[in-house]
């Protein structure tokens, strides 16, 4: 267990010594999505009976949440790759799954703090409550592990800050920005709702919504279903990379 | 009493080429072993696969009897690898970098040890500096603190004193021995013929992934009177 919760101990520093760049600027961006969406649509829209500025706010949380977590894995495995540093973690007889759990954790724990970073800068631009408050916990771990899984799966398989740029602006961006952030699936015809719905990032983000809103696109069981399918899948997934030590061992 | 490493036929491919083409070794407990060859001949990769960094295609390696694929916990916590790159973490110091990679080894509180180490190795005025402020040779002097932070019972040196100074050389050489006085087996990669000469009691000449030669330096020696170890090495490779 030392092994795991120093795995754990090393990522979260690793990105808390550059909080500026890995916390504070996606707390920013978010900010800037909601100055400028919210000034142009505010008082125009209206989702689930709440403005459009309520109704961005936990969309936006969720997003960074999901980007940072992603980005936390995957950054720190591609830069030990391409550093070598890699063999530090390699060497050390630390098991496969808590090499798993440790930079799991620590995209979770990353997201987590980008996303109370969000709802603090943005939450005194429209009143709104949290009317189902486990809902949006279960919904943001969920979400953060799952990216923080895909994050390791993208950084074991880049084998250059160019691949894993592809990952990110290719999938990742897409499925997160594509995912009912800023709309209601229902705003979109009738292809592309059920395109939507093929988006496992939209059920982390209508069901995180329904926890401030009690309302949502699709019912929040449905969601949960999707999302707990998906962690299991991805997390299958990952460890049995992890076994075989793919891309790590030759 | 279990072989401090034990080298069963290791084959290892890497796509067309061989680099590793049936090698059998036996090292002892408490021997200074040294392996050389030139460039390409399969050290670093016979390391690595002991290390479990790469996965051999056949053959079986143990360290002190525990299997490093099987038992490959216990197997690495007996090893400490100083790798030939000259690779670290830029986020942290030197002493996080030892307290981080002595957790990987299940250790905590390793403070004591840890000083020792940046004592001996002359790093104890870095101990707070970020590891991307070292020289090179400070950063090979962190390398081998690193390896040593778990007290392993087997220590490999992969060209330690590659592009490094002489003081370091020495005041490496000397903590070395004296590990290997007090037990620790040491395997020691190196192109600097003399430092083997001077350190191994027993030396492997590897070439083209095949150990060619295989003695205590001593007969080795013999075997070429008045001749070096560096004369010994090229009349083998030429062989």
């Amino acid at each position: 267990m030392i092994g795991f919760w120093t795995l754990f101990y090393k990522e979260m520093l690793r990105f808390w010594k550059v909080a500026f760049q890995t916390v504070a600027s996606p707390v920013l961006t978010a900010l800037l999505y909601l100055l400028i969406f919210g000034h142009v649509l505010d008082g125009h829209v209206e989702v689930h009976g709440v403005s459009y500025t309520s109704f961005l706010i936990p969309g936006l949380v969720m997003m960074q949440m999901l980007q940072n977590a992603f980005a936390n894995s995957s950054s720190s495995l591609i830069q030990a790759k391409v550093t070598g540093s890699i063999v530090f973690v390699l060497l050390p007889p630390i098991p496969y799954g808590a090499f798993f759990a440790a930079y799991v954790l620590a995209s979770l724990v990353r997201g987590l703090m980008v996303g109370v970073g969000v709802l603090a800068a943005t939450g005194w631009f429209a009143e709104f409550s949290i009317v189902a408050p486990l809902w949006v916990l279960v919904f943001a771990v969920l979400g953060g592990a799952i990216l923080g899984a895909l994050g390791m799966i993208a950084g074991l398989w880049a084998e250059k800050f160019d691949q894993l740029a592809g990952f990110q602006n290719f999938l990742i961006m897409p499925l997160t920005m594509l995912s009912g952030v800023f709309y209601s699936i229902h705003s979109l015809p009738a292809f592309w709702q059920r395109v939507s719905h093929y988006n496992p990032v939209f059920y982390m983000i209508d069901g995180f919504r329904y926890g401030f809103f009690g309302v949502s696109d699709v019912a929040p069981e449905t969601s949960l279903a999707v999302v707990v399918a998906c962690f299991v899948a991805v997390s299958i997934l990952t460890l049995g990379l992890l076994k075989r030590g793919w891309k790590l061992r030759a | 009493m279990a072989a401090a490493v034990s080298i069963v036929d290791v084959v290892k491919h890497f796509g067309l080429l061989q680099a590793l083409a049936g090698v059998s070794l036996e090292i002892a407990e408490g021997e200074f072993f040294g392996l050389l060859g030139p460039n390409g001949a399969g050290k670093t990769t016979l390391i690595s696969t002991l290390a479990g960094l790469v996965r051999a295609d056949s053959g079986s390696l143990a360290v002190l009897g525990h299997d490093v694929v099987r038992d490959y916990r216990k197997a690495r916590s007996l090893l400490g690898v100083v790798p030939q790159e000259l690779v670290f973490d830029p986020f942290f110091s030197v002493r996080e970098t030892l307290r981080i990679q002595s957790g990987y080894f299940g250790l905590r509180h390793n403070d004591a040890w840890i000083d020792e180490i940046l004592a001996n190795l002359d790093l104890t005025s870095k101990a707070d500096v970020n590891m991307r402020r070292l020289s090179g040779g400070m950063k090979r002097r962190v390398l081998v603190a690193q390896a040593l932070v778990h007290k392993p019972p087997v220590i490999v040196l992969d060209e330690p004193t590659a592009g490094v100074d002489v003081e370091l050389r020495q005041g490496l050489w000397q903590f070395v021995r004296r590990l290997n006085s007090e037990g620790h087996t040491i395997i020691l990669t190196t192109h600097y013929l003399e430092e083997a000469e001077a350190l191994c009691g027993r030396i492997a000449l590897m070439k083209q992934g095949r150990v060619v030669a295989l003695d205590t330096t001593a007969n080795l020696m013999a075997a070429h009177p008045g001749g070096t170890l560096e004369d010994v090495f090229l009349r083998t490779m030429k062989q």
